[in-house]
């Protein structure tokens, strides 16, 4: 069953980046953007599995840092012309910390 | 309820403009779209291929009705519009259906003019404009046997052509004594007649037709009797003109082309020759907008797509109700889409009082090249024969690009300048459809000419963004331009040329370095604000050169904002493909001890670096690190002395040097030494791109001196500056600035050069393509000429560095930005 588990609070990643949580089969970065939202997304590019979390965050997207996919935070979905999805997960702050849901 | 927005023309100026529209707003208007046509778009400059047979008109559909139907716009084709009425504000199409509108957007192109003389108005007498007349000409050649084409202009010669190629026997009637006149001098103009007559064109110059002649259906011209000359095929009067008199099954109008503007002026909308409009496209009537060839434009009308699409960017900007959107005019080039003859003009290419003229003419190989050019910039290009570099030319054209560099071989073409990628053979109309265009994304011409064909690509952004290719190096680009143009003829829509920074801005690189001078910006919400960015937070093509050119203008003030940099620039480490990170520790002039060499060998031992290697900077690579092993293993790098390489950044990046005079017996001054100042003036700078200096112990130059960003070589009586230089994907050598005297001096040119290029160059220029852009006269002007100003930017470049100057190893070693290293644990 998937259960919200407490990552850290909101000021331990910038805004504008990202932080990676290791997880058993895999990383998730975990996004928060210049309006404060948090999006976790596997750290996995669909292009060629560059590591997102190392990109550029800019509104919901993130570029990938390899060839510069622009990937929706939202929805995982990279933008056209590109095409491709990375998984997402749930991810909410409460009292100023960052949750994911897993 | 949504406004309504109502197009009036199905063609390509409008139905672009609703593309652009939907990208924008999609959701602002409901749209109706009125044509006159019984098609859905089609891309009419296809036209021309479809009549000789080598497209069929579903090829060249560009918007199918699901497409209409997909974006909720209504269609009602086959059903031109009769009536405006702006006091209702509504439209009355023939069929007797009336729509409201809120806005109105008029693209109803052009018609063709037919010579106002007796008889024109016959069957068989056509014009070449929409489908229909290109029906009616093959089903003339599948029964008439002669065909005449009045007017031998650009489109008058595709009409030709085609006609033939369906086994007609054309002859082509001009009023002028040279053919395209308007494209072409007098001979290149030559040139191509003849090769359409080798083709089996026939001609008739400097001929005027006074009636069409025929009963019930055309059968033939009569021609004024004061013509002269009126017969030019080789040997005299050509059979079937009987004096003044030719034999046609159909004639086919192809003079030139009048906006269609009819509607508009029976609503009382201002028109002279267009309908007219200001730089929004807005008409003077502020709830119509018009675009295409119907419009009138600061005095010019246009009959190419590359500036109605430009035109159809703006329009939608303001439809959208973004309004900073700005149509200033453009400038056009022309090619002939016959196969296989290849010409291309661009620009002023009849030389006037003052301006210079470059040309290249080889009868044999039936190669003729132009170049009208003034102060040493391109005014003018006509090229026949060989257009490869037509491409190139045009670019230099709009750019304005200072030639003085490369004008000895300009007219040898872009290939031999030196591009290591293509070879000089490459002829993009002659290469296979599987040969690679793009090396770094693997894209075959196929690919590029499958994509502009079955999408309906007209941009080099398109072909960008649906095949990738040119996408990342960039130096293909020339060749994608050339099959975009081979592909799509002169329709293909080439740069503005005042380029914006990034799809956030309308704003060039030169606007924005502007500005943040000029109005004191220091931080990025200022520019966003001031420049009116289209984004909230921009994205990861102007961020990075935004924190840039505020770094570099205000070295003291601005904080450099680490979300706005390449992970290699944040991580200071080049990512490689599998995630890890190279690391390349500073060895200033490529000197080093064997304690420096020990040191690094300890941390490789300690962190299982897989991998080492000496890299062409002379500085030795330590590949395969893991992400949060960095700050441990800088720390003990800078516990041993050293600081970062900034092997990863737009920055400065190494002195290579030679063994120079304490060691070589042709050595003439000390370049190890030398390089050792040198690269203590210059590290930790960040730059608009990488930045490599060298300098050698004397004109044999061991250290490739003179392909490097800034190299000196030495000489018996002093040292030889030289600058612009690169390796890399485009060779280029560097072009000699000065000779000085002492190391002094060499330092303080040094200090100007590079700090004039941070100051003046744009985000991911290198300094080679800048010191072609602005000239390298430009360049001594400011370095050589004006003493106290070199004196100046020398003094900027050191003050920047005191601030730069901070090993960033050792700050992220002491556990700055500790965060961007180190995984986050699940706690709870
Ligand atoms: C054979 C040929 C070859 C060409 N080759 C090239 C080339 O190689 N490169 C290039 O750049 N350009 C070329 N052109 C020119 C290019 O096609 C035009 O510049 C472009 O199509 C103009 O776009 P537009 O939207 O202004 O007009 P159009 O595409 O002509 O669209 C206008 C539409 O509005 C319709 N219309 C008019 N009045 C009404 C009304 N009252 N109600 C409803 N509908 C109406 C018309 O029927 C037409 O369908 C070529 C043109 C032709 C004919
Ligand atoms: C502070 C003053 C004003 C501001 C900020 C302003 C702003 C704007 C803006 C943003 C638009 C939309 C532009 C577009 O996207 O096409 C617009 C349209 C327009 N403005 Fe203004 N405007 C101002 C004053 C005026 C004045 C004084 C007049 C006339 C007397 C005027 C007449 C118009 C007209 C006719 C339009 C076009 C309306 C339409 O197309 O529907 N504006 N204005
Ligand atoms: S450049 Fe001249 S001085 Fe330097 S190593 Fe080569 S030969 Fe010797
Ligand atoms: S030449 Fe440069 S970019 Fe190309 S593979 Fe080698 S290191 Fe990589
Ligand atoms: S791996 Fe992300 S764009 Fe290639």
């Amino acid at each position: 069953m998937s259960d919200w588990k407490k990552i850290a609070p909101l000021e331990d990643i910038p805004r504008q980046g990202s932080r990676v949580v290791e997880v058993e089969d895999g990383s998730i970065a975990v996004f928060r953007t210049g309006d404060d939202q948090v999006f976790a997304v596997r750290d996995a590019c669909p292009h060629q599995q560059g590591p997102l979390s190392q990109g550029i965050v800019a509104g919901h997207t993130v570029t990938c840092p390899l060839h510069n996919w622009k990937i929706n935070l939202e929805s995982g979905e990279a933008l056209a012309p590109d095409d491709g999805c990375t998984n997402t997960y749930a991810a909410k702050v409460e009292d100023g910390m960052v949750y994911i849901q897993l | 309820m949504k406004e309504r927005l109502v197009l009036v023309g199905n063609g390509m100026a409008g139905v672009r403009t609703l593309e652009e529209l939907l990208k924008l707003a999609p959701e602002e208007y409901d749209i109706s779209v009125f044509g006159a046509e019984p098609y859905p778009n089609y891309n009419r400059i296809m036209l021309s291929p479809v009549l000789a047979g080598e497209k069929t008109i579903d090829d060249i559909i560009l918007n199918d009705r699901a497409w209409y139907e997909e974006n909720g716009v209504t269609l009602y084709t086959g059903d031109p519009v009769v009536e405006i009425d702006r006091v209702k504000r509504k439209v009355v199409a023939e069929s007797g259906l009336e729509i409201s509108y809120d806005r109105l957007l008029l693209a109803t192109g052009s018609n063709p003019f037919i010579i106002p003389v007796p008889g024109s108005d016959l069957p068989g007498v056509i014009g070449f404009r929409d489908i229909a007349d290109v029906n009616a000409m093959l089903e003339a050649a599948r029964t008439g046997r002669k065909a005449v084409v009045i007017g031998g202009g650009l489109l008058g010669l595709e009409a030709a052509n085609g006609l033939q190629r369906n086994g007609m026997d054309v002859t082509v009637v001009h009023l002028m004594d040279i053919l395209m006149e308007r494209q072409l001098d007098k001979p290149a103009a030559e040139m191509l007649k003849k090769s359409l007559e080798e083709k089996g064109l026939k001609f008739l110059m400097e001929t005027q037709t006074v009636e069409v002649l025929g009963e019930d259906h055309v059968t033939g011209l009569r021609f004024a009797n004061d013509a002269q000359g009126n017969a030019s095929v080789a040997g005299g009067r050509m059979p079937g003109a009987t004096g003044e008199e030719i034999e046609a099954d159909l004639v086919v109008m192809a003079v030139g082309i009048r906006p269609s503007i009819g509607l508009a002026q029976k609503a009382g909308l201002h028109c002279d020759r267009g309908v007219v409009v200001d730089d929004t496209m807005q008409t003077f009537d502020p709830r119509i907008y018009a675009v295409g060839e119907c419009v009138q434009h600061r005095d010019q009308c246009y009959g190419l797509v590359a500036p109605l699409f430009e035109q159809a960017r703006v329009a939608a900007n303001h439809l959208a109700k973004m309004g900073i959107a700005r149509y200033e005019g453009s400038v056009t080039s022309t090619k002939l889409k016959v196969t296989g003859i290849d010409l291309f003009s661009a620009g002023e290419f009849n030389e006037e009082e003052g301006d210079e003229t470059l040309i290249l003419q080889d009868p044999a190989q039936n190669v003729y090249k132009k170049l009208v050019v003034k102060d040493n910039r391109i005014k003018g290009a006509v090229m026949f024969g060989d257009t490869m570099d037509g491409t190139w030319y045009f670019q230099l054209l709009r750019e304005g690009t200072d030639i003085s560099g490369f004008r000895s071989t300009i007219l040898f073409g872009q290939h031999d300048l030196g591009d290591a990628g293509h070879g000089d053979e490459i002829r993009v109309a002659a290469l296979s459809d599987d040969a690679e265009i793009c090396g770094c994304n693997g894209v075959t011409k196929g690919d590029i000419v499958n994509a502009i064909q079955t999408k309906g690509l007209f941009t080099l952004d398109d072909v960008r963004a649906h095949t990738k290719a040119s996408a990342s190096c960039g130096s293909c680009t020339g060749l994608v331009e050339a099959i975009l143009s081979s592909t799509v003829g002169e329709g293909y829509d080439a740069k503005p040329s005042k380029k914006p920074v990034c799809g956030c801005t309308g704003h060039s690189h030169d606007d924005v370095i502007a500005a943040i001078a000029e109005h004191e910006l220091k931080d990025m919400p200022a520019v966003f604000e001031h420049l009116e960015w289209k984004t909230p937070d921009g994205c990861a093509t102007c961020r990075p050169a935004l924190n840039y050119y505020l770094l570099a203008r205000w070295p003291e003030e601005y904080k450099d904002d680490a979300q706005s940099r390449f992970i290699n620039e944040r991580a200071h480490g080049n990512i490689q493909k599998d995630g890890t990170y190279s690391v390349v520790p500073r060895m200033f002039g490529g000197l080093c001890t064997p304690s420096d060499l020990r040191a690094i060998a300890d941390v490789c031992d300690k962190y299982d670096v897989p991998e080492m290697k000496v890299t062409g900077g002379q500085r030795i690579d330590l590949f395969g690190v893991k992400k949060e092993d960095l700050p441990p293993m800088w720390k003990d790098l800078a516990d041993a002395g050293f600081v970062s390489g900034h092997a990863y950044g737009k920055a400065m990046r190494t002195v290579k040097t030679c063994a120079g005079k304490t060691w070589c017996r042709f050595g003439t001054q000390n370049s190890t030494g030398l390089g050792v100042k040198l690269e203590e003036l210059t590290w930790g700078s960040w730059m608009p791109h990488k930045f490599k200096l060298a300098v050698s112990g004397c004109p044999r130059n061991c250290a490739e001196a003179t392909i490097k960003d800034f190299g000196v070589v030495c000489v018996e009586s002093g040292y030889e500056l030289h600058i612009g230089g690169n390796g890399g994907i485009k060779v280029r050598v560097t072009d000699l600035l000065c000779k000085v005297d002492t190391e002094e001096q060499v330092l303080e040119y040094c200090g100007a050069f590079t700090q004039m290029y941070r100051e003046e160059a744009h985000y991911l220029e290198r300094t080679a393509p800048w010191v072609e852009r602005v000239g390298l006269s430009y360049i001594k002007k400011r370095i050589l000429e004006d003493e106290a100003g070199r004196k100046a930017l020398s003094e900027r470049f050191r003050v920047g560095q005191e601030v730069a100057q901070v090993d960033p190893w050792k700050a992220r070693a002491e556990g700055e930005a500790a965060h961007e290293f180190a995984p986050l644990k699940i706690t709870a």
